[in-house]
């Protein structure tokens, strides 16, 4: 053997890897790369110091939308579409495993960049970040997202932990944007300092998978768990694994500000600025749900083979604790963020809860579709196109909410919920649209967020009518319901603020009316939650195409 | 799902019933654009009544053919059991949900008067002067929740406008209402959409374990699932892709529901959790969410805080029509889907009644205030109807006597439409009085006959009508519940008979403390100025239906009955084959020869009911 000719031909095979396969898939990713690099250039060269960093970012990032939009198109015209059955594959392993091109990293990768417009021009008509900080903040926002991309197209350990990283990183420093004031930079502290324990357990639970299972890449780790006979075999190998599981649990549950790992989140929300909770409430979280999807389908399914029928037999056990863990931390944050916006009365930390409770939603949803995975793929499909169609519309809903409270704070110089008194009497249309927003958080037909949740509910009553994991199905099902009615209060509260109580008499401002650019921001993001709630059926069809990723 | 799409053109009630649904939708939509100056508050009172006036016009030309000169094909067929009017476009696709509307001898008249008293309600809210635009934005937002639940056939769609009616509600009573107004309209607020919780899980429950291909090809067409319009090799070609498809087809098709629920293996009835039937489940959670809007103890408490606080035309709303979504919701989708339920837990539903019956007479005994003793006599009138619709007399004794359920199902039905017009009469007049003294407290009302007589013989005249004399219209209703359920438990009928006793007494006590006495000693008696005309305009109709339905009951029973009789006779002829295994087939023909006879025998003792 010549081992130039080997070197060679490997050689070959990572640059056709590279070139071929998986840059023509990472277009979205590399436009967002390229932004960045360009808007660092622009502070060091004095020509283009004056160009608008954020119409520079909004630029690179319409190009980024353009290619993901291109890819969902692909997708939808290619074979996922014809051949339902024999949807893996389609899937495509890029750059040697360690990320996968399917249709969920189609789906999420459009929505950040569709989110990522609307939250440019948000920020531009909201004020926050002024000219000075523009550049910083856009770079640390696109590097932020495309950490997220990347956690939404993980398929190998390793590149978990980097696009968690490389998401989380950036994060700190915006949530200390504002850097004349002490909340900031305590909210920027305690966010690093949690981020960076999680990290941390979350290493070490790789580590552990890793070393039992001999790889990190996980569709071969979830081979290896197949061939595995039991879970709890001699020699405490399974509970190194359900240990490293339960780690690893941890680093996610950080990002999903998952109760019992979401005491920074209020912390966060209230201290930095409301276009930092707008980000981190929707983006993070679409694409901490999106890699939840991925590790938990990644380690408790495999793809098709000769042995798929098998091997899916085998990871029973794997899936069942997998539920079991997602549908606990699920109900716990549902019911505690719930419980605890009651008391809030600062607008921010309130949302903040509210984003807690939404995660525990997903989770129901992403355990739903694990249980269900085992029962009947084309069920468990359903209920991962609900969780998508959930996030699709949570970015309308919350993005509306946080700009909302982005823009009365420029105006009423307060984020007190106490401040919003009587709003109705002069500003009818904002007390409206924040109402519409509110209502579809509760998720009340006919808007955007009872769909949601009506998809949600539906794929869990499916698994229990299909007998997947019923009883925690049952279980979840109930807590939800009784969410609900708890999450009832506290939004309407809001509502009954601005709408029952007079306004308070120091107030010197005005609220921006409806009819004014603010005005319209508020109104293009409210219009889709009302619409999404009526004709819901295209939203519907490409979360569909996401949720095809599961097989 | 291969169920072709049928257009509009085929379908004659598309326009008629779409436009009496999202009518006033839309023209709240355009009174929230700044067409109308602010400022010109009474145009948009003109607008708002206006539009009721025209709802009302189009659902009387549906429902009265007769007035208009029957033969439009979109019309009404009086007289006829099943589902007329049928309105079918698919929505989502993706889960079958469909904007499937219709009515029949059960919905028509709750459309209607869903209508009619929408009018007399807008009439009412002349006198509100506080933010008179959002008040008649969300009025007419309100309706069309209404009439979409009367007339919905898509369970999905069903809850949609069950949940539209919340949100309108809760700002009519928190901003126009009274001192604790907010408290109630959260309270309101809550307790229905706790009771709506449950009803998801129930409807995705019974969706789940749905499956449409087990219908037959006359099944499928009888209850729309595919649209009986489509002829020729359409139709064929529709049947057979649902008999073909490879998976389950699930439905949130209340007619198909309610067939699939009636068939021999109620696939409703096979599975089970905790030890009882999903059948069992579905019935208790969907029962739960529509006996709190009917309401019954113990979850009436919400009614009393909502009534008084609510300003008089939501109350009359309130009273009138929002009460009657439970009994409607109890008669259309509990009975039908979850039969076998229906019947073990026709003690439930009975006992519930009379419970609330009798404690809702006793409350409003005790009750000072006037406005929340009548509410309190809603309750009680409530329970008639719960009692009525629960009667399931069909097994006693395994004789089968369908006619003595039917009969307290159509002095169910009867009881409810009575009570729409007699409780939103009884809230107006409180309202009446109330406009000119500012007060409610039954102790210090008296004299009023002296002051405004012609005031005084109106509200008499409902508040008599409420209280069941014969020979108006709350007489009827009461008198067949009470009847039907002799044959299922004495002690319930004994009960029931005994609270009319109640009834006379509060209603009686009441009279002579407001109306009789020497003079009007209370606050602001120099107020006390005669009706004016538009009061009049509003409580004349309220009295002459009053009368009008007690003389000549029929009119409604018309209606009802053909409809109520074939569901109850139907459900009836499944309890004999599923509870004594009796083939269904064998039985099928003498219950039909027999329906034909009873049918007459019942219709007569309507007759004879209302002449006595």
């Amino acid at each position: 053997m010549n081992p130039d000719r080997n070197l060679g031909t490997l050689l070959d095979g990572t640059l056709h890897d590279t070139l071929a396969v998986s840059l023509p898939h990472f277009r979205p990713e590399l436009c967002l790369a390229a932004t960045i690099v360009l808007l660092l250039l622009c502070r060091m060269l004095p020509l283009l110091r004056h160009v608008d960093s954020g119409f520079l970012a909004l630029g690179g990032v319409l190009f980024s939308l353009f290619f993901a939009w291109d890819d969902v198109l692909s997708l939808r015209g290619g074979a996922w579409v014809s051949a339902i059955g024999d949807l893996l594959a389609g899937r495509q392993e890029l750059f040697g495993g360690l990320l996968a091109f399917d249709s969920l990293t189609a789906y999420i990768r459009l929505l950040l960049a569709g989110f990522l417009v609307l939250f440019i021009l948000f920020t531009k008509v909201s004020g926050i970040p002024d000219s000075e900080d523009g550049a910083d903040f856009y770079t640390l926002v696109l590097g932020s997202t495309l950490g997220m991309c990347l956690m939404a197209s993980a398929n190998h350990l390793l590149m978990v932990f980097m696009a968690v990283e490389m998401a989380s990183v950036p994060s700190y420093a915006l949530a200390g944007l504002l850097k004349g004031r002490k909340a900031s930079s305590e909210a920027a502290l305690k966010y690093a300092v949690y981020g960076a324990g999680a990290a941390g357990v979350m290493l070490y639970g790789l580590s552990l998978l890793a070393g039992v299972l001999g790889t990190c890449h996980m569709p071969t780790m979830a081979r290896a768990l197949a061939s595995l006979d039991s879970m709890w075999m001699p020699g405490g190998t399974g509970l190194a694994l359900a240990i490293g599981g339960l780690m690893v649990a941890v680093g996610l549950a950080f990002k999903l500000s998952a109760v019992p790992f979401h005491f920074w989140c209020p912390d966060v929300f209230a201290g930095a600025a409301a276009e930092i909770g707008a980000f981190l409430s929707v983006a993070s979280k679409a694409a901490a749900i999106a890699l939840l999807l991925r590790v938990a389908f990644g380690m408790g399914t495999t793809g098709p083979g000769p042995d798929h029928a098998v091997e899916m037999a085998a990871l029973g056990e794997t899936r069942h604790f997998i539920v079991g863990v997602i549908a606990l931390l699920a109900a716990l944050t549902c019911t505690l963020g719930n419980l605890a916006a009651y008391g809030q009365t600062n607008m921010k930390r309130l949302l903040a809860y509210s984003t807690i409770a939404h995660a525990g939603y997903l989770m129901m949803g992403v355990a739903a579709a694990v249980a269900l995975a085992g029962r009947d793929a084309d069920a468990s499909r359903s209920a991962v196109a609900a969780v998508c169609f959930y996030l699709g519309t949570y970015v309308f809903m919350n993005l509306a909410a946080f700009a909302i409270v982005a823009l009365l704070r420029n105006s009423l110089r307060s984020e007190e919920i106490a401040s919003y008194a009587g709003l109705i009497r002069t500003n009818p249309g904002i007390v409206v649209a924040t109402g519409i927003v509110l209502v579809s958080l509760i998720g009340l037909p006919p808007l955007a967020g009872f769909i949601s949740k009506f998809l949600v509910f539906s794929s869990i009553m499916e698994a229990v009518s299909l007998d997947a994991e019923r009883p925690l199905m049952l279980v979840l099902l109930v807590v939800g319901g009784i969410n609900t009615v708890i999450s009832l209060f506290y939004y309407l509260r809001v509502l009954k603020v601005m709408t029952f109580d007079p306004p308070p008499a120091d107030r010197t401002a005005d609220a921006f009316p409806l009819v004014s650019i603010p005005g319209a921001l508020v109104t293009a993001l409210v219009v889709p939650v009302v619409s999404l709630g009526i004709f819901w059926s295209g939203l519907y069809a490409f979360a569909r195409l996401a949720g095809a990723f599961a097989s | 799902m291969g169920i072709a799409p049928t257009l509009a053109v085929t379908q004659p009630a598309f326009w008629p019933l779409t436009l009496i649904l999202f009518l006033p939708a839309i023209v709240a939509g355009l009174l929230a654009l700044p067409i109308i100056p602010r400022g010109k508050d009474d145009s948009i009172r003109w607008v708002g009544l206006a539009t009721t006036i025209a709802v009302f016009i189009l659902s009387l030309w549906m429902a009265v053919p007769a007035i208009f000169g029957a033969g439009s094909p979109g019309q009404f067929v009086v007289g006829e059991a099943g589902m007329q009017a049928v309105v079918k476009q698919p929505w989502i696709p993706a889960f079958n949900i469909e904007y499937l509307l219709g009515v029949d001898g059960i919905s028509m008249p709750l459309v209607l008067l869903t209508t009619f008293l929408a009018v007399l309600a807008a009439a009412a809210s002349w006198p509100i002067e506080k933010h008179v635009r959002p008040y008649w934005i969300l009025f007419l937002l309100l309706e069309t929740g209404m009439i979409g639940v009367f007339v919905s056939l898509d369970f999905f769609l069903f809850y949609v406008f069950w949940e539209v009616m919340l949100l309108p509600m809760y700002f009519l009573i928190g901003i126009w209402g009274g001192p604790r107004r907010e408290y109630a309209a959260i309270k309101f607020f809550l307790y229905t959409l706790a009771g709506s919780v449950l009803m998801l899980l129930a409807i995705l429950m019974l969706y789940f374990a749905s499956d449409v291909r087990t219908l037959s090809d006359d099944q499928l067409l009888a209850t729309h699932v595919v649209s009986p319009v489509l002829e020729g090799a359409d139709r064929t070609a529709a049947l057979t892709a649902v008999h073909s498809h490879p998976k389950p087809i699930h439905t949130f098709n209340l007619l198909a529901l309610a067939a699939i629920g009636q068939s021999p293996v109620s696939p409703f009835a096979a599975t089970s959790f905790w030890g009882m039937t999903l059948e069992s489940w579905a019935f208790l959670l969907l029962l739960i969410g529509f006996i709190i809007k009917v309401p019954v103890v113990p979850v009436h408490t919400w009614l009393p805080d909502a009534h008084v606080e609510a300003p008089t035309p939501i109350s009359m709303i309130l009273a009138g029509v929002l009460l009657k979504l439970g009994g409607y919701g109890i008669l259309r989708i509990c009975y039908p889907i979850c039969p076998g339920a229906g019947l073990s837990f026709a003690w439930l539903v009975c006992g519930l009644g009379v419970v609330s019956m009798v404690y809702g007479a006793f409350a409003a005994l005790a009750q000072k205030d006037f406005k929340r003793m009548v509410a309190y006599s809603s309750v009680s009138h409530m329970g008639y109807v719960m009692l009525g619709l629960g009667v399931w007399s069909a097994v006693a004794g395994h004789e089968y006597q369908w006619d003595a359920w039917a009969q307290g199902v159509n002095g169910a039905m009867f009881q409810m439409l009575a009570h729409g017009i007699s409780s939103a009469g009884m809230f107006f007049m409180v309202g009446v009085l109330y406009d000119r003294v500012h007060h409610r407290n039954l102790e210090e009302f008296g004299g009023i006959f002296n002051r405004m007589p012609l005031y005084a013989s109106l509200a008499v005249a409902i508040f008599f009508a409420g209280l069941g004399l014969p020979g108006l219209c709350g007489f009827i209703g009461e008198v067949l519940v009470t009847l039907s359920s002799w044959n299922y438990s004495r002690l319930l009928a004994v009960c029931s008979a005994f609270t009319v006793i109640l009834t006379a007494a509060y209603i009686l006590w009441a009279i002579q403390r407001v109306y009789l006495g020497a003079e009007y000693k209370g606050p602001h008696g120099d107020h006390l100025t005669p009706m004016t005309r538009r009061e009049l305009a509003i409580a004349v109709p309220l009295v002459v239906l009053a009368i009008v339905f007690g003389v000549a009951p029929q009119l409604i029973f018309n209606y009802i009955t053909p409809t109520v009789n074939r569901q109850v006779e139907t459900l009836a002829e499944w309890t004999r084959s599923v509870h004594d295994g009796h083939p269904a087939a064998a039985g099928a023909t003498a219950a039909a020869d027999n329906g034909a006879v009873e049918l007459q025998a019942t219709i007569d003792t309507f007759t004879v009911g209302g002449g006595r």
